[in-house]
């Protein structure tokens, strides 16, 4: 490794910002050194955002110095930032799919001539861009058409065309695959080389040891340290980004293993909570079987777009089956709306918490009885008293932070979100709670806590259906686990000391087809992928005409209505 | 102290509030006899009983609106709906024999309300089943409704004489006027309906995240339902006591632009127009600033030609008080005053 040269390109000295009632940083110090990847670490709520957005210009500090390449500055807003050579690409691409590449990355400061925009210059900057990054995008294609993944790297080519100093990627992998992430971290090195300071920030530990040179850790608001990434084992690392011992995930991993055994033996005898037969809908998921019995956690693994998110929507009656039978506790049952879902206790959490999860604008308290509530129908109000009852106990057992019921939620972390969702679940009692992506984006604390809590709600009798990205997830909770590949499951195997690299090899197995078929985002490949064995028909309709787009393309238009 | 004053200022409805004061205070000094209120023949006279009886009718189609909004929508039609309302009463009582009989007022006032129910349940149909934008979806009622108006009074101005009815306008009851009973009445259902029962979170939470609210299992569609054919029995209402009031139905002009000052008074109160959160009580406060303000033209002496200027001046000036960017300015303001409170202690 380099040693980078003495002078940072960033310096922030005993910064402080205080919300009402929150002291959000606190005398924090913080420095980024030129052609070095930095990674601020820290659990949500520790103040990574805040520390992101002061130096961005987005919060005004209440107290601190920031220098940028030696001279105090004092931004007022984010433009000022920029124009200091400060960028950032956001977690969710803020770009507008329906103009072209090279639209995009120059909009706002196109060449002109003569008053007008100079359309050739515009075209021909921003295909040098993109050459300098090594990337092979048309610059005339629409963005829109391009996956969620060479969108970021269009957002950062137009990041670096202000002439970036510091570059800023906020979470930048979340929605990413193995390969988009390699070609991301290609792109990095290379602004690296040409002495851009890179501050990164990611939930993904494997990836910040990857890229990344040097971690400044933060913890409630405070700075615990700062640390080259070569000198810091992991186990060191999360012990100081949650300040506690992690041995609950190893016990849990002990007692999951344990108990398989046990709920292999009810499976005979116990007949299924729910169970799917032939279960499908056109473009989304192909016919699936599938049982979960009381007290089981049925794992699904897969990549992004094999379907997982699409099974679990026609199970929790967020979108019509086309075909096949429901069982749900011994009835059959044709769910048409979430409605009917919850009436029968089944409760889907969905992946994307702020927009089809949370309702931000209100309460803690309110996001919580909001679907008891509805279930009761309006007329029946949940009496005030009930209803703090509902709110404290919730906030209690899930640790819920701030403990305010009367917060609003917009106001909470991810991960206090995610835990507020799950509770508006678990006050309906549901017997099969489905938990799409429970554990995204949010801190290791808190993905600890809601595993173990899956796990007791299962020792509880409760059947859970357990989705997500991280296998070793997976294979840590589930007692069986279905594979999906190319929207159809292709295995349902009981987790009997399964190993992460077999589930991996039935992932990927796409028949010599190793990608798996291209990026997770254009799933409309079917026809000319690798399943030969797929309905005649095309199983989705070219273009944007796709009943249920990708959950993860985050530049949704939040307005749009069923 | 200071941190009382904060939480008054960081109150949706300190701005509101503070507007009617001043425009009392304007009103004080150019007449002075403004908060006098004085009883003659057992009825209640005043200023200030005037502005409450004139803005009875926006209040009334305010509360409506509130919900509509709450739920990201909009009611553009309810000025068309008071035409028709007006309009279908005074026909029924202009084709019975006995237009002052009370039971025939009844009876035309019962159909005109059951009217407006079904032309809600049209707005309803049209945005919660057929998914079309509310502002598209009301303006075809807001611009055929006065058609049908106009059909129903035969393009002329139905002048009435029926004294039960016209008391429904500017009559008294215990000394009060009967409008403005109706209206505390509405306001009173509307608030008891929403505020005691789960209702008004469960409008919130669909106006503020439809497709969580869905998931969570909440009948966004017959919710929706129930507020636009609320909002238009509202209007109704609201039609049926301008159309008392000027014993004459206008198929062309009862009701005109009313659907403006309806939501501006919702504006006015703090409910933002993105849908969610909503404040009856700040809609009560957002229609007597207009009233207020179309009073305070008339005491003031403003000619009425520049009534149109004052009421946007005042507007234009609400809405700045209001904007995200002057509250993000004041919420500034305020921590740097609370920051300068807090050292003051810790060095003294």
């Amino acid at each position: 490794m380099t040693q980078p040269s003495p002078a940072p390109v960033v310096e922030m000295r005993g910064i402080s910002i205080e919300f009402p009632g929150v002291k959000a940083l606190d005398g924090v110090d913080f420095r980024m050194f030129p052609g070095e990847v930095h990674s601020l670490m820290g659990e949500n709520g520790a103040g990574k955002s805040t520390l992101i957005k002061a130096l961005t210009g987005v919060y005004g500090i209440d107290a601190g110095v920031i220098t940028l390449a030696g001279d105090e500055v004092s931004f007022t807003g984010p433009a000022q930032a920029q124009a200091a050579g400060i960028s950032t690409v956001y977690q969710e691409v803020n770009l507008l799919p329906n103009l072209t590449v090279a639209e995009n990355i120059m909009l706002g400061r196109e060449p002109r001539r003569f008053g007008v925009v100079d359309w050739r210059r515009t075209r021909r900057r921003a295909a040098e861009l993109l050459e300098g990054l090594n990337l092979e995008i048309d610059p005339n294609s629409l963005l829109g058409d391009h996956s969620l993944a060479i969108q970021q790297l269009v957002a950062i080519a137009r990041a670096i065309d202000v002439q970036a100093k510091v570059l800023i990627l906020d979470e930048p992998t979340s929605s990413l695959d193995a390969d988009e992430v390699a070609e991301l971290f290609r792109v990095i090195r290379s602004l690296k080389e040409q002495g851009v300071a890179i501050l990164f920030v990611s939930h993904f530990l494997d990836q910040v040891y990857e890229i990344c040179d040097r971690l400044t850790v933060l913890r409630n608001g405070k700075l615990v340290g700062e640390y080259l990434t070569d000198e810091i084992l992991r186990i060191d690392l999360v012990q100081k980004m949650i300040g506690k011992e992690l041995t609950a995930l190893d016990e849990l991993e002990q007692r999951a293993r344990s108990s398989v055994a046990a709920v292999e033996g009810q499976d005979v005898s116990d007949p299924a909570f729910a169970s799917a037969r032939g279960l499908a809908r056109r473009g989304a998921i192909a016919p699936f079987d599938l049982d979960i019995a009381p007290g089981e956690v049925v794992g699904l693994a897969g990549l992004l777009g094999s379907g997982r998110t699409e099974l679990a929507r026609l199970l929790g009656g967020i979108d019509r089956a086309d075909q096949g039978t429901l069982v749900i506790d011994g009835r059959q049952t044709k769910l048409r709306t979430p409605r009917q879902a919850i009436n029968r206790r089944v409760a889907y959490s969905s992946e994307n918490r702020r927009s089809e999860g949370v309702v931000d604008e209100l309460t803690v308290r309110d996001n919580i009885v909001l679907a008891l509530q509805a279930d009761r129908g309006w007329f029946r109000p949940i009496p005030k008293k009930r209803q703090e009852e509902l709110a404290q106990s919730y906030i209690q057992a899930l640790n819920i932070r701030p403990a305010n019921p009367d917060a609003l939620v917009r106001n909470l972390s991810g991960g206090n979100q995610q835990k507020v969702l799950l509770a508006r679940w678990l006050a309906i009692a549901p017997h099969l709670l489905i938990l799409d992506e429970p554990t995204r984006g949010i801190d290791i604390g808190a993905k600890a806590e809601i595993q173990k809590l899956v796990y007791s709600l299962a020792e509880n009798g409760m059947s859970v259906l357990f989705i997500s990205a991280e296998l070793e997830e997976v294979l840590r909770l589930s007692h069986r686990i279905a594979v999906l590949r190319d929207r159809r499951i292709v295995a349902d195997l009981v987790n009997d000391d399964l190993q992460v690299e077999a589930l991996l090899a039935l992932i990927a197995d796409g028949g010599g087809d190793g990608d798996g078929g291209g990026g997770p985002e254009d799933p409309d490949d079917g026809p000319g992928g690798a399943t030969t064995d797929a309905p005649p028909e095309p199983s989705v309709p070219p273009g944007g005409t796709e009943p249920d787009p990708t959950p993860d393309s985050t530049i949704d238009l939040s307005g749009a209505r069923r | 102290m200071s941190a009382v004053f904060a939480r008054l200022i960081a109150s949706r409805l300190f701005w509101p509030i503070v507007m009617l004061l001043v425009l009392f205070a304007i009103n004080l000094i150019a007449f002075p006899g403004f908060f006098a209120i004085t009883i003659k023949d057992g009825h209640l006279f005043g200023s200030l009983i005037d502005i409450l009886r004139n803005g009875a009718p926006t209040l009334i189609i305010a509360v409506g609106m509130t919900l509509v909004i709450a739920t990201r929508g909009i009611d553009l039609s309810v000025g068309a709906v008071c035409a028709i309302s007006g309009a279908v009463a005074c026909s029924i009582i202009l084709g019975s024999p006995d237009p002052a009989n009370g039971a025939t007022v009844a009876v035309a006032v019962t159909v005109a309300l059951a009217i407006s129910l079904v032309l809600g349940v049209w707005n309803g149909f049209l945005v919660a089943v057929l998914g079309i934008q509310p502002i598209i979806a009301t303006l075809i009622l807001m611009t055929a409704g006065r058609g049908m108006a106009m059909l129903i009074t035969e393009g002329q101005i139905l002048t009435v004489n029926s004294p039960p009815f016209k008391a429904m306008g500017s009559g008294f009851w215990f000394g009060v006027p009967i409008a403005v009973i109706i209206a505390a009445v509405v306001f009173a259902v509307a608030a008891l309906l929403t505020r005691r029962t789960a209702l008004g979170m469960l409008i919130e939470s669909v106006g503020i995240n439809p497709e969580a609210s869905r998931q969570a299992g909440v009948r966004a569609r017959g919710l929706l339902f129930a507020v636009y054919t609320f909002c238009a029995f509202c209007a109704a209402i609201a039609g049926l006591i301008l159309t008392a009031n000027q014993t004459a139905a206008d198929a062309n002009n009862t009701g005109l632009f009313l659907e403006l000052d309806a939501i501006l008074a919702v504006v006015i109160g703090g409910t933002s127009l993105a849908g969610g959160r909503y404040s009856l009580a700040g809609t009560l406060v957002g229609a007597l600033v207009i009233q207020t303000l179309v009073t305070t033209v008339y005491t003031v002496g403003i000619p009425p030609i520049a009534t149109m200027v004052f009421k946007a001046a005042v507007v234009a000036a609400v809405c700045l008080l209001q904007s995200p960017t002057t509250n993000q300015a004041l919420a500034g303001f305020r921590r740097r005053l609370a920051l300068r409170a807090g050292k003051g202690i810790a060095a003294s």
